[in-house]
């Protein structure tokens, strides 16, 4: 009797979270709190957007200081995103090989050439020294000659060493000249920039120190001595809204290092509500079929093995909204499969119970028996499915990683319930 | 009961055969790969029920030095223009041009991927088989190690990879030959539907290996061969039902899912189905001649020796 108890209270409880569980994966009632409406994390493929890679050319870069310059990089452009009121914009470092990726998702923007801009509004500043007369010729004359390799040379700059860039941009400021009235717009360095302006003020004494934005020089200013407060002034001939929107960009974060696009891609919203449907559909006349089958197939025990895939299915939602995990098309697919085997476990533990009754075992040891002894093949194939899931995982690709992450999940989750909801539910109901 | 190690000549040859087809479509007609493999744009455009020109479409893209184009209509009021890779620039003009002339129609999915990235996502396909392959023989023999007589346990992961290649040549064969025919391409879903397939289709292997592993520690009297026999008939239902449920949700989600889903599924389903009879009728098998061949073997060097 007190075994009986406590195996309904165990069921009690399972049922109580799986109801909140389902509140929460619904979330649409007027009663619940709004911690409870938190939406879905829709992939972009579902919810429409912008999905951009920009390569980091970190040729200027110590191997050391990479990671740290993407993460700066990352900062910066998720600053940038965040100016817009793009919501939850995701803006992720991904490292292939030698190079750095910068991958950057934008929900709900469509309008692709938009989002490049802004993005790429965000200027790159840097200061470039004076190359040698002698060497400016050559160039001049290797460009005259047409050598390819010359081509996109600038003859008569290149970059400061030690480099200084916008990474070390403290403030920028709009001021007018007091004598032109023309706008001008201050620098002030932060302590490291500082030293390295001071540096190379002095070594280029008499010489144009150029200030390049974006690749191309905005102001050529020749330095009469030694700088050693930090501060400069660009003195390029624009107009005040000009500088104004200069001003912005730079304090809103200058990129560390230069980044190229190399990767484009826009999806309308229309297109993935519509797929977004269908695969709900799909899902929900497959749990059915599913859930039939087992009915079928193993009668009584079917109705228990098909609570605990309902619960299943509730349960895994649930999770999906709690971590969240993004749900892209493939996300959903996974989900969808998982369905299916999700009662995989119950069958082989079915399966069992019927050998077991076969060779003569009464009804409720055969069933206990059946779970025992089902558990090295539910446990191996488990785990070669949870390989592949953590194989899959492996992949950059976002959308792949959605399915496997959905899938493993579902696998997991379904250890649970196939064995230990489905167990409770029997102990508590089968005499 | 059904005699599986007798029947197994006839399914050798069914599978050899398809496996050969596979095979050689693959050598023939080779794969379509896909724009995230090879790189390149793909623009959908949403017509409104305007008839547009192609040849217009052709010539704004000739115009920005774009040759070979592919022109497709995509659902009902759809048309996608597919390219090598298109910088920004480019795609405003060419977007801001056919606006120009056909004022309705509306810009629905802009997609450029540069060769890098196909390049890249190519390797990591190959690398991810190869790695989902070289664990699971590990796992499984790992998971078999006690089993050591008659056959030693990496015999069964050696023997499951060999049906695992039967499972994924045939769908793979299947596209070369979809491909050639209806021009279907494989794009990363394909890779991760192989990849699924290999996970599933070793699934049903180690129920029948399981239980063979529990009838050779039950019932040491036994002969191999009635070992493989029994143990196949008694998980028969198992490895069907366990399969057959998947099969219900893939029927579903390829008949009322997504387009988009459709090939993806339809590789899974038929990854599914062959992963399910090739553990049936040609893993376990395998393993038996696999048995006979090492008994041949030793037999004769017992044979030798006592000549001597």
């Amino acid at each position: 009797m007190k075994e009986n108890s406590k195996n309904l209270l165990i069921v009690i409880i399972i049922l109580i979270v799986a109801i909140i569980a389902g509140l929460f994966a619904y979330g649409e009632l007027d009663f619940l709190p709004n911690w409870f409406k938190k939406p879905y994390r829709l992939g972009l493929d579902l919810s429409g957007g912008t999905r951009l890679i920009y390569e980091a050319d970190l040729s200027q870069v110590a191997e050391a200081d990479r990671d740290s310059a993407m993460n700066g990089l990352r900062d910066v452009i998720e600053r940038r995103v965040n100016l817009f009121g793009v919501s939850e914009p995701r803006v992720e470092v991904v490292q292939v090989g030698d190079s750095y990726r910068l991958n950057v998702e934008l929900a709900g923007v469509k309008d692709i050439n938009q989002a490049i801009q802004m993005i790429g509004e965000t200027p790159y500043l840097e200061f470039r020294e004076q190359r040698p007369q002698e060497e400016t010729e050559k160039i001049l004359e290797e460009q005259k000659n047409n050598n390819p390799e010359y081509q996109f040379v600038d003859p008569y700059f290149v970059p400061s060493q030690p480099p200084l860039t916008g990474k070390y941009l403290k403030t920028a400021r709009l001021d007018f000249d007091p004598r032109t009235y023309e706008p001008v717009v201050s620098l002030e360095f932060n302590d490291e920039g500082a030293k390295i302006f001071a540096e190379l003020t002095q070594k280029n004494v008499g010489k144009v120190l150029a200030i390049y934005l974006d690749g191309q020089p905005i102001s050529l200013p020749v330095v009469q001595e030694e700088i050693t407060e930090g501060k400069a002034q660009i003195t390029g001939k624009f107009t005040a809204d000009e500088a104004k929107k200069l001003v912005e960009n730079l304090n809103a974060g200058a990129l560390p290092v230069p980044i190229k696009l190399i990767s484009q891609q826009s999806i309308g919203a229309l297109q993935g509500e519509f797929f977004l449907k269908l695969s709900i559909k799909a899902g929900v006349i497959g749990l059915i079929a599913v859930i039939i089958f087992m009915l079928v197939m193993y009668g009584k025990l079917g109705i228990f093995s098909s609570l605990a895939l309902i619960i299943y299915t509730i349960l895994n939602l649930a999770i999906f909204k709690l971590i969240p995990v993004t749900m892209s098309l493939s996300g959903i697919a996974g989900f969808i499969l998982s369905i299916g085997m999700a009662v995989d476990a119950n069958i082989l533990i079915f399966e069992r119970y019927r050998e077991e009754r076969k060779i003569g075992l009464e009804n409720k040891r055969a069933l206990f028996e059946g779970f025992k002894r089902a558990w090295p093949s539910i446990r191996d194939s488990n785990i070669s499915t949870i390989i592949t899931c953590l194989v899959l995982y492996n992949f950059t690709s976002s959308m792949v990683k959605g399915f496997a992450l959905t899938l493993l999940i579902g696998v997991v989750t379904s250890m649970f319930t196939a064995i230990t909801v489905t167990r409770s539910l029997l102990k508590a109901f089968i005499k | 009961m059904i005699d599986f190690i007798k029947v197994r000549k006839i399914t050798y040859w069914i599978s050899g055969a398809l496996v050969l087809i596979a095979w050689i479509s693959l050598i023939i007609f080779g794969l379509k790969p896909g724009m995230d493999f090879t790189g390149g744009s793909a623009l959908e455009l949403k017509l409104n029920n305007v008839n547009i020109d192609h040849q217009f479409i052709t010539d704004v893209y000739k115009q920005f030095g774009y040759q070979n184009i592919s022109i497709a209509p995509s659902g009902d009021d759809g048309l996608t223009i597919r390219s090598t890779d298109i910088t920004e620039e480019n795609h405003q003009k060419i977007i801001t041009q056919i606006k120009e002339k056909y004022n309705e129609v509306e810009e629905m999915r802009f997609e450029s991927f540069g060769p890098v990235i196909g390049r890249e996502l190519r390797n990591k396909s190959i690398q991810g088989i190869i790695l989902v392959v070289i664990c699971i023989v590990l796992y499984l023999s790992y998971a078999f190690r006690q089993v050591s007589r008659p056959m030693a346990s990496w015999h069964y992961g050696v023997t499951a990879i060999l049906s695992l290649i039967h499972d994924i040549s045939i769908p793979t064969g299947l596209f070369a030959i979809l491909g050639h025919v209806h021009g279907v391409e494989i794009d990363s879903n394909f890779i991760v539907a192989l990849l699924v397939i290999l996970g599933f289709s070793v699934h049903d292997t180690i129920i029948v290996f399981d239980r063979i592993r529990e009838k050779l520690r039950t019932h040491p009297g036994l002969d191999f061969g009635q070992v493989m026999n029994e143990s196949i008939n008694e998980t028969l239902r198992r490895s069907i039902f366990t399969s057959l449920t998947l099969v219900l949700v893939l029927l579903a989600l390829l008949i009322f899912g997504p387009a988009s889903l459709f090939y993806f599924t339809l590789t899974l389903l038929i990854g599914t189905f062959f992963g399910t009879y090739s553990s049936i009728f040609i893993a376990s098998p395998l393993l038996y001649d696999w048995y006979l061949f090492l008994q041949k073997r030793k037999n004769k060097k017992q044979g030798e020796i006592k000549k001597r």
